[in-house]
């Protein structure tokens, strides 16, 4: 089972781990024991059974991340709208407080749920696995959920999604990536959003953003989108499609795919 | 602050362990994080005493290790230190790398007090 396969080791960092064996007394009456276990190992195994809730029934889940304000919710209204009547649309939404995002998004017709998280300030895979409870998933192909707005902890969480999508919207500034490298790290697609703004925002340059993007060694696309407009979701619309049909084909082939994670982890993990 | 729901997950781990070895107390925890793992350690220190309070692991000493973030690089092949938001091949200059230490999360060793109280008649 993965919570001793310790999925964390990597040929990079085994030699700083591999102590004095598994069971060593170190003096009279005390004992020490050596583990190699993820600290966030029930996060993660909740985490995985939900990726089975959704792959059970073809869906793809995409987590959505980003500072507050930057535009999720009305990235996720004009998706449905683009989208709705050629794919099965629900939502996860995470908020402190508020049910705002999601009457927003079943104004536009879609099954939503809240997860109200009080003062957390990210979700975690118990909370999604109780809204997908919640959440009468037939005929759905696609779950987003959005994250609580936050570029800090969302990214430390896995919920049992496919793909990790952070937004940067261009009033925030274009050197994000370089201040938040865990969170970059971990985006499968970064949207670079309110790009309608751009001519206002005479400092964000969008591709010194990318190139800190690149600095943390991602690969991830950056999509530029225009939600409010309407205009520019192409790429973005483009992505995601490509994204549903491969993971259709993933699953036909018995397969599934965790978000933005090292190969290394990746083996490791599911040797266990 | 995420680092209480991590204390709070490591202290269950810990108290798993702890009861397989019917100890009496937890008395010492060695964690070794990354810096790219998302979580602070001065946090996680802070955290600690709240979360154990109450728990085997009450009173325990908590160390945190810190592991140095290391890439190997795909286009030439060396390993090379870096950081954390420059994850770059230290030798050709490259982004195709990949992360080989740095976003470890792990709970290293429990060290546990097994004694047995004497027996009572
Ligand atoms: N100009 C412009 N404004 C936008 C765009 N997208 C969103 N906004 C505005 O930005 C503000 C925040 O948008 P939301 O979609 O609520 O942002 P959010 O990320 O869901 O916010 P939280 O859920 O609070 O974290 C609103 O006033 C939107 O109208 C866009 O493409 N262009
Ligand atoms: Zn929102
Ligand atoms: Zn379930
Ligand atoms: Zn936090
Ligand atoms: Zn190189």
């Amino acid at each position: 089972m993965c919570d001793t396969c310790g999925c964390n080791i990597t040929k990079g960092n085994q030699h700083l781990l591999t102590g004095d064996g598994k069971l060593s007394r170190v003096h009279e009456g005390t004992t020490a024991v050596s583990v190699l276990r993820g600290l966030l190992s029930e996060n993660d195994h909740q985490a995985a059974h939900n990726r089975e809730h959704f792959d059970r029934r073809g869906i793809l889940a995409i987590n959505l991340m980003s500072s507050p304000g930057s535009g999720k919710t009305a990235l996720l209204e004009a998706s449905i709208d683009a989208l709705g009547d050629r794919y099965g649309i629900a939502v996860i939404e995470g908020d402190l407080e508020t049910e705002n995002d999601a009457e927003r998004i079943r104004a536009r017709g879609v099954r939503a749920v809240q997860i109200a998280t009080g003062t957390a300030c990210h979700l975690d895979a118990h909370m999604v696995h109780d809204a997908v409870h919640d959440l009468d998933l037939d005929g759905i192909d696609l779950v987003f959920i959005e994250n609580v707005g936050n570029l800090v902890c969302p990214a430390s969480f896995d919920l049992g999604q496919h793909r990790n999508v952070t937004l940067l919207s261009v009033t925030e500034g274009d050197d994000k990536p370089a201040k938040y490298p865990v969170m970059f790290r971990a985006a499968d697609a970064v949207v670079l959003s309110k790009i309608d703004l751009l001519p206002v925002m005479d400092d964000f340059e969008p591709s010194r953003a990318e190139r800190c993007l690149r600095d943390l060694a991602s690969r991830a696309p950056v999509l530029r989108v225009a939600a409010r407009k309407q205009a520019d979701l192409g790429s973005w619309l483009t992505w995601l499609e490509n994204e549903i049909a491969s993971h259709r084909k993933r699953l036909e082939a018995g397969q599934t795919i965790r978000p933005a994670i090292q190969p290394d982890g990746m083996r490791l993990h599911s040797g266990g | 602050m995420h680092e209480l729901s991590v204390c709070q997950g490591m202290l269950r781990q810990v108290g798993a362990i702890a009861a397989d070895h019917e100890a009496r107390a937890v008395t010492g925890i060695t964690v070794r994080i990354g810096p790219l793992s998302g979580v602070e350690p001065e946090l996680l220190a802070q955290a600690f005493p709240i979360a154990s309070a109450g728990t085997v692991a009450d009173g325990a000493d908590l160390i945190i290790e810190t592991l140095p973030v290391r890439v190997h690089c795909e286009t030439c092949g060396e390993d090379s230190d870096a950081a954390i938001n420059r994850l770059l091949c230290g030798s050709c200059g490259d982004y195709h790398t990949r992360l080989i230490s740095g976003d470890e999360l792990l709970l290293a060793s429990v060290e546990m007090d097994t004694e047995r109280e004497p027996a009572r008649a």
